[in-house]
């Protein structure tokens, strides 16, 4: 935990020294800077546009976007949050032009106010990691990610895949902290339902998945 | 006291992030002991949370980075030369000495070498400017008098002060001037004072 923590620590630091230099020309070291986040860029991009030549062309014009605004960049928040909360913006620009927000608003409309109530109470015991070797595996819970709708699959994307906190995921997509707790409750419980192997289901035999049927059934 | 099964859903997010007093934790643990239901929401929640979460998850085409480094270099300003503390401590006084030579030259303090020659002492600064010559009305030259042969067009000639024809454009006869200097028999100096004597030499008619 500690070793974690000073590990983060370094890691800011050295951020915070790159970022420096870049703004003083040093532009090339933007590459170095970028590096270690470019795969949650491209994934924040492709969680809402679910097509992989707009995430990329997104996930390109965020990072250039952000090296022209990096004198904006304020040290107070994490570059990391920063830059994910361009990739957003961005994304859903992307998106309200292709006018996809229609299909999506349609999908969006349940009820947030009331408690989710869980459809399945099959056991899922202990997924192992392993699965995720396979691209079915991930591809599945990739379009179960897009059946739950926009408002939920951003907040869940930006707290449970990309790790921001609940303050920055707020911050992010400009909603108060209870809508994001509120929206996150949803979100993973609408998932685990779409993705429970319910009664004598299992990960591994059965893998196929459309909306409203289990991967591995 | 007991839980049902709706309060623990509620507070599935804040079980699994271990965020809830611990009053309230033990009393959801006391629940999922004797609830298969919940325990499997809580099970499945926590497997989706921490299969999502995988970095492999988070998988790019191949190539991206490539492609994202090549539009970032076409987009990117070209470097700047970079120099020492030393190169632009000269670079500085370089620019120093440019400026200051130009301030210097542009000074009215600044006064340009005597002339080596009394022959590059402009003529006109000494001639006196009442001095009569003649000059011909379509010729380029002014004399000391009408009677110099090198004089054109003598029914044309007219009378005019020194001044007057350097500011119409005449330029003075070299005739003139030699039969002055022979006389002489000295070397005067390239000035438009001989022209006094050229107008005793040549009477002016």
């Amino acid at each position: 935990m500690l070793a974690a923590a000073l590990e983060n620590s370094a890691e800011e630091s050295n951020e915070e020294t790159l970022i420096r230099r870049i703004r003083n020309g040093e532009h090339e070291l933007f590459y170095e800077l970028i590096r270690p986040h470019e795969r949650r860029v491209y994934a924040a991009a492709f969680a809402i546009l679910r097509n992989e030549a707009d995430a990329e062309e997104v996930a390109q014009e965020a990072v250039l976007k952000a090296f022209k605004n990096i004198r904006q960049f304020r040290a107070e928040a994490r570059f990391s949050t920063w830059l994910i909360q361009i990739t957003v913006n961005e994304a859903r620009m992307r998106k309200r032009k292709d006018h996809a927000h229609i299909m999506e608003a349609m999908a969006d409309h349940r009820d947030e106010e009331g408690d989710y109530t869980p459809r399945d109470f099959a056991d899922w015991r202990e997924i192992p990691s392993e699965t995720l070797e396979r691209s079915e595996i991930r591809e599945a819970l990739t379009r179960a990610l897009t059946v739950i709708g926009e408002k939920y699959q951003e907040v869940f994307l930006l707290r449970d895949v990309q790790h921001l906190t609940i303050e920055e995921t707020a911050k992010t997509l400009k909603i108060s902290t209870a809508a994001v707790k509120t929206r996150l409750l949803r979100a993973r419980l609408m998932l685990r339902d779409l993705l429970s192997p319910g009664l004598g289901g299992s990960w591994s035999s059965r893998l196929s998945f459309v909306k409203g049927a289990k991967p591995w059934e | 006291m007991g839980i049902s099964c709706q309060e623990v859903w509620r507070e599935v997010s804040n079980y699994l992030e271990d965020n809830l007093d611990p009053v309230l934790r033990a009393t959801i643990e006391e629940h999922l002991q004797r609830c298969k239901h919940c325990t499997a929401v809580i099970d499945g929640t926590r497997n989706v949370v921490q299969l999502y979460g995988d970095r492999r998850m988070l998988e790019v085409p191949l190539g991206f980075s490539q492609r994202l480094h090549a539009r970032l270099q076409a987009n990117m300003p070209p470097p700047r030369p970079r120099g020492t503390a030393w190169g632009w401590v000269f670079a500085a006084a370089a620019s120093l000495l440019i400026v200051g030579g130009f301030e210097l030259g542009n000074s009215a303090a600044f006064t340009g070498p005597e002339l080596r020659s009394e022959h590059a002492i402009p003529a006109t600064n000494h001639m006196p400017p009442d001095l009569l010559v003649v000059v011909a009305k379509d010729g380029k030259v002014f004399h000391g008098a009408a009677a110099c042969p090198f004089m054109h067009d003598k029914n044309k000639e007219r009378v005019m002060k020194a001044s007057e024809a350097i500011r119409e454009g005449y330029v003075p006869c070299t005739r003139c001037m030699k039969q002055y200097l022979s006389a002489n028999l000295i070397a005067p100096s390239f000035q438009w004072g001989i022209m006094d004597e050229l107008a005793g030499m040549h009477p002016v008619q």
